[in-house]
């Protein structure tokens, strides 16, 4: 990680708001009618192959601000800065070449599967699509991607109801692994998932990281789970970040009376220290 | 309340789901079930009101409620003590309350029908509970719809419900899974206080170890529709004894190691699907301890504490 290059991605002052109510007369007035601030004024940058953990309740909005960018969701003020342009001036060919390079993983891999498709040929498609070298080659491409989530090859086969929802999501993030991106969005990508399988995700993730060099933003409602996995944690409430900072010191050494409110409320077996003894 | 004691055997066709649990819970007491997803633990806590879905097929030795067997009940006794003697809450409160109604008449309701209240008493009831469950201004949220109400005042207003009638036994079935932290931390301690002033008895499941220790006196560990382990939480949580459990405490990602980044090594594999057919121990697959007579052992709860067992005979007397 390389702290003193230029972050890979810069968010810089967005906002978005959702209209309410626009009623006629608002319209005629030229006026916005009444609006909810889903995110005001974020700012944020993610380094080369950094973890940034994003936590906050629900409607705090984190996801609004993971959708944003890649435009999933049109910001209505601020700048994104991925490699040296703004996202939101990018159109057509370049933003499909900005949603390759960021891929998100979202927390229910049935939805966002193909039930149909095999996951093999989900693998390809993708792959195909965005001309990856090596994708013209099928079942080597597929065999690569599938051993970067610790699939088997024989997984290929396989329709996404026929996989348990650890190895769906490994499927899930597989896809997403197999345009070649430089950042990776997980919205929630563990929230639904088994402790004992959950486990398996986050060393996944921080794999990719060491592996691939990924740059990783870490959407959660669970601190815990940020705690883990992000180098660097930003708490979101009510559409702003309260709190930003190093995953030990906003954790350990909280200064925002939100951060200090979500910690105490987050329940933890009486010894939180692990037992040991298992391999 | 009498002990509560089950023992029971669920089969949909061939398939076993829940094999051979028996607990009790004491008047005024929180008993935990925690498990993962399959592990039986659902089926479990529904059983104590014989309420399966259709093709669920239950057998029990004995299931004893506050002195009244449950099973020699016809459906008039069950349905009475399902409304009188015991509350219910489940994760999601939005599929259990009625979107056409307002909210307050719905707990107004239950009075009139369970606790044979007339109209204008069932509605004063109904505004006490409201308030007791922690809603400000309970004459407008007595008019709301649900669907007017966020996700922790749903779950307040299913509690009012709940505790309506003062049930001698609270099942809460994942109950604040869906919350925010913030908002889960006020619904259990909402849970404890009620527990306190009404002397009810709680049975809380949950996938998540935090959320039973912070609340429960005891706890049974499920897994593959076995209870593996059972005894007193704080028991459990500093001495776990069966390589299940262990395991399921170090996968728990915890607040305290936040930036040492720690690999936990988590439970490799797959838990097994609700109904794989086993024989032995279901954790044999993934566990380090198995040997050969795993496969074939009988699930046996042995006693390796005070009111602490476990099924593993692996790790008896092999106190970590």
């Amino acid at each position: 990680m390389s702290s003193d290059t230029a972050p890979i991605l810069s968010v810089n002052g967005v906002v978005k708001r959702f209209v309410l109510r626009r009623t006629l007369g608002d319209r005629l007035a030229r006026r916005p009618g009444l609006t909810q601030t889903a995110v005001d004024h974020v700012s944020f940058e993610l380094a080369h192959g950094e973890i940034l953990g994003l936590a906050g309740g629900s409607g705090s909005g984190k996801t609004t601000l993971a959708r944003m960018l890649i435009r999933l969701v049109e910001p209505d003020e601020g700048r994104i800065i991925f490699r040296g342009s703004d996202v939101r001036d990018a159109g057509g060919r370049d933003l499909r070449e900005v949603r390759r390079q960021m891929q998100m993983v979202f927390q229910d891999p049935y939805s966002s599967l193909n039930p149909r498709m095999r996951v093999g040929a989900a693998i390809l498609e993708a792959g195909r699509v965005h001309h990856q070298p090596g994708a013209e080659n099928g079942t080597s491409f597929v065999e690569r991607i599938l051993d970067l989530v610790r699939l088997p090859a024989s997984a290929a086969q396989r329709r996404p109801q026929e996989l348990s929802g650890g190895q769906r999501q490994r499927v899930a993030i597989a896809r997403a692994l197999a345009v070649g991106p430089e950042v990776l969005i997980a919205d929630e990508a563990v929230s639904a998932l088994d402790v004992s399988i959950q486990t398996q995700l986050l060393n996944l993730f921080l794999d990719l990281r060491d592996e691939l060099g990924l740059s990783i933003i870490f959407v959660a409602h669970q601190l815990s789970v940020i705690a883990e996995v992000a180098d660097r944690v930003a708490i979101m409430h009510e559409g702003r970040i309260v709190e930003i900072g190093s995953t030990v010191d906003v954790f350990h050494h909280p200064t925002h009376d939100y951060t200090r409110a979500l910690l105490a409320a987050h329940p933890h077996p009486r010894p939180p220290a692990p037992t040991g003894g298992v391999a | 309340m009498n002990d509560l004691s089950v023992r029971f055997r669920t089969e949909d066709g061939v398939v076993r789901a829940v094999d051979g649990i028996s607990f009790a819970v004491a008047p005024g007491r929180t008993l935990g079930i925690v498990g993962e997803s399959g592990s039986g633990k659902s089926l479990t806590c529904r059983s104590v009101i014989r309420m399966l879905p259709p093709e669920g097929a239950m057998s029990a030795n004995q299931i004893v409620f506050d002195g009244h067997d449950v099973l020699a009940m016809d459906r008039a006794a069950l349905r009475a003590h399902r409304a009188r003697s015991v509350g219910m809450i489940f994760q999601d409160p939005f599929s259990c309350l009625d979107p056409t109604k307002r909210v307050g008449e719905q707990i107004a309701e239950t009075l009139r029908v369970n606790a044979g209240l007339d109209r204008a008493a069932a509605k004063s009831q109904a505004l006490t509970l409201l308030e007791d469950v922690g809603i400000a201004s309970p004459d407008r949220r007595y008019l709301s719809y649900p669907h007017e109400l966020s996700g922790g005042m749903r779950q307040r207003v299913m509690i009012a419900i709940a505790v309506a009638t003062k049930p001698k036994l609270l099942i809460a079935d994942e109950a604040t899974t869906a919350l925010d932290v913030t908002t889960q931390a006020q619904i259990l301690s909402l849970i404890q206080r009620l527990r306190r002033e009404i002397g009810m008895s709680v049975l809380l499941v949950s996938h998540d170890f935090g959320v039973i220790a912070q609340v429960c006196d005891r706890v049974a560990v499920m897994y593959g529709g076995y209870v593996v382990e059972f005894g007193p939480v704080e028991d459990i949580c500093t001495r776990p004894q069966h390589p299940y459990t262990r395991a399921l405490l170090d996968s728990i990602p915890s607040l305290e190691s936040a930036g040492q980044r720690v690999r936990r090594a988590g439970i490799p594999g797959q838990p097994p699907s609700l109904g794989e057919v086993t024989t032995g121990c279901p954790f044999v697959d993934r566990c380090t301890y198995a040997s050969d007579p795993c496969r074939t052992m009988e699930m046996v709860m042995l006693e390796v504490g005070r009111g602490h067992t476990s099924a593993c005979p692996v790790t008896v007397g092999n106190r970590s």
